[in-house]
């Protein structure tokens, strides 16, 4: 029996697989399909301080193997996740959640980790510095280490649960940016947001996308992030949680062997709804086909 | 929701850039007309979202318009072949609103959902009118069936080849009063139903989508209801909610 059992900051995950923000809503949908209870854990959809709409339509851009979005952040506010979106996911989800928590300003990042700080099904906050799909704000904090570190620094003043900064990919420097949130006092690094691409249509020779430009996910882009989650183990003592692309139990070990604790899934929920569902299924026999008995000795194990 | 392997039993042309595909397989997550199937193809990352025309106990049949690549391909897809299907996708149509004679509006490739509609109206005692709206004789389809289905039929076309000349508004004058509307088709001709029609009724949308069903907030639009996802909370509105 092989035990895919791994730790995020002193919590206990029952497999490494979690689906990943925005492409999983707050979880409760899930739970008609199959027990979402199965899951590592959930990230939930980014959550700011107030309520938004998000970008105009179309948001959505094929591309060969992966996609563009360009939600631009809609979500209900973070009062109304508190009162009703993560009190629906409690009913069906009993283990420890990841907030994804996005924001304008240092101040606004600051408000809106404290409140959803005292929620008890909390377990991490996954502060996004990296979103492409919103203007003077998201991803303008992680892609420049002062103001990584600035944003990782004012959320700590007013957490007590373990902090993971998510990291944009478009950068220059991943290691620099990593190393800015591990010195302001990140308990953890959570990469690769989405790459930022754009798609022209033929026929009207006018971008897909009502924002011009998203960020481009899926299988396309899993050698970036697995390049990316290498760096960063190298430059951080901090655990990884690592993401792009995944989409199979071989992906996930593969993201691990580079460096990552956990792994999160996120264009694959949006083909196959039950992706995550068979990646944890297909896990033990893929770790038994590679002769690994468990999952927390193969961590950074390619370094 | 299901998502099962679906095995095409025929897939024809039959207008032009029009095709007919029957699927063959579990059919009991469909639970309202206007639902739609969400259509894995190889080569293609997204699935392609199409509306079920009609449907029975094993079988679903969809009528949809080559496009663009992806509804390319599956023109070409024949007999036996196997498709990874999600089904019983959105809300579909309420008929529980319709009253004796609702009217239906399809335009194009927005007439199909009506189709399943139609036969649920007739069967809890309604008499549907319908009026389809194409460009031109060579692009038109289902008027016979919905014919047969013993509804009354209006078919209009832009440039005058079949039918009355025109949009499909100009044929309300045609079809007399009417207890409730439902519609499907280009958002142009919405907003001439919107401001045409006397009655409430419900219309169904289209928006480019990532999932379908209702996880990445990839087709979300405003009503005056609040924020709705077309795949999830839609893709039927009702007139009331809309906000142009």
């Amino acid at each position: 029996m092989v035990n895919t059992k791994v730790t995020l900051s002193g919590i206990t995950l029952d497999n490494p697989i979690i689906p990943a923000s925005g492409t999983f809503g707050f979880g409760y949908e899930f739970a008609d399909l199959y027990d979402i209870n199965i899951l590592g854990s959930i990230s939930c959809k980014g959550t700011t301080k107030e309520p938004r709409f998000g970008n105009p339509t179309p948001r959505i851009a094929e591309c060969t193997n992966g996609l563009i979005n360009s939600v631009g952040l809609q979500n209900p506010g973070i009062d109304k996740v508190m009162s009703e979106e993560l009190p629906k996911l409690s009913e069906v989800y009993k283990k420890p959640v990841i907030a994804n928590i996005s924001g304008f300003s240092v101040d606004e990042y600051a408000y809106t980790c404290e409140k959803i700080n005292s929620h008890e099904q909390v377990g991490i906050i996954e502060v996004n510095i990296s979103c492409p799909n919103v203007h003077n704000g998201g991803m303008s904090f992680g892609t420049n280490a002062d103001s990584a570190f600035e944003v990782t620094k004012a959320v700590k003043a007013v957490t007590t649960k373990p902090v993971y900064i998510k990291l944009s990919p478009n950068v220059t420097d991943i290691a620099e940016i990593a190393k800015a949130c591990e010195a302001a006092g990140a308990d953890g690094i959570s990469l690769i947001n989405t790459l930022m691409g754009m798609r022209i249509d033929l026929k009207t020779r006018k971008p897909v996308i009502a924002n011009k430009m998203g960020g481009f996910s899926g299988p396309a882009i899993f050698p970036v992030a697995v390049r990316m989650v290498y760096q960063v183990y190298d430059a951080v003592k901090i655990p990884i949680i690592g993401m792009g692309g995944v989409s199979s139990a071989r992906d996930v070990i593969e993201m691990m062997l580079a460096g990552a604790s956990a792994v999160q899934v996120g264009a694959a929920n949006l083909v196959d709804p039950y992706a995550c569902k068979t990646i944890i299924e297909e896990l033990p026999q893929v770790m038994e086909q590679f002769g690994i008995n468990s999952l927390e000795e193969i961590i950074g194990g390619s370094h | 929701m299901y998502q099962g392997i679906y095995s095409v039993v025929s897939n024809i042309k039959i207008a032009k850039d029009v095709y007919k595909m029957i699927l063959s397989g579990e059919t009991s997550s469909i639970t309202a007309p206007g639902q739609f199937v969400n259509i894995k193809l190889d080569g293609y990352y997204l699935r392609r979202p199409i509306s079920i025309c009609d449907y029975d106990d094993s079988t679903i049949t969809l009528i949809y318009k080559v496009v663009g690549q992806g509804t390319e391909l599956m023109s070409k897809l024949e007999a036996y072949d196997k498709l990874d299907v999600l089904v019983g996708l959105g809300n579909g149509f309420d008929v529980s609103e319709s009253g004796d004679s609702p009217l239906l509006i399809g335009g194009g490739v927005g007439v199909p959902p009506l189709y399943n509609l139609c036969k649920k109206l007739i069967k809890k005692g309604a008499k549907p009118s319908v009026v389809l709206g194409f460009n031109t004789a060579e692009e038109v389809f289902a008027a016979e069936e919905f014919e047969k289905l013993g509804a009354k039929v209006f078919v209009t076309t832009v440039d005058g080849s079949i039918g009355t000349k025109g949009f499909v508004t100009d044929a309300f004058p045609l079809v007399g009063d009417y207890s409730y509307f439902y519609t499907c088709g280009p958002l142009p001709m919405f907003k001439a139903v919107y401001n045409a029609t006397s009655t409430s009724g419900q219309f169904s949308f289209e928006e480019r989508m990532g999932c379908g069903f209702g996880a990445c907030m990839g087709c979300s639009c405003k009503t005056k209801y609040g924020n709705k996802r077309i795949c999830k909370d839609g893709p039927v509105l009702v007139k009331e909610e809309i906000i142009w």
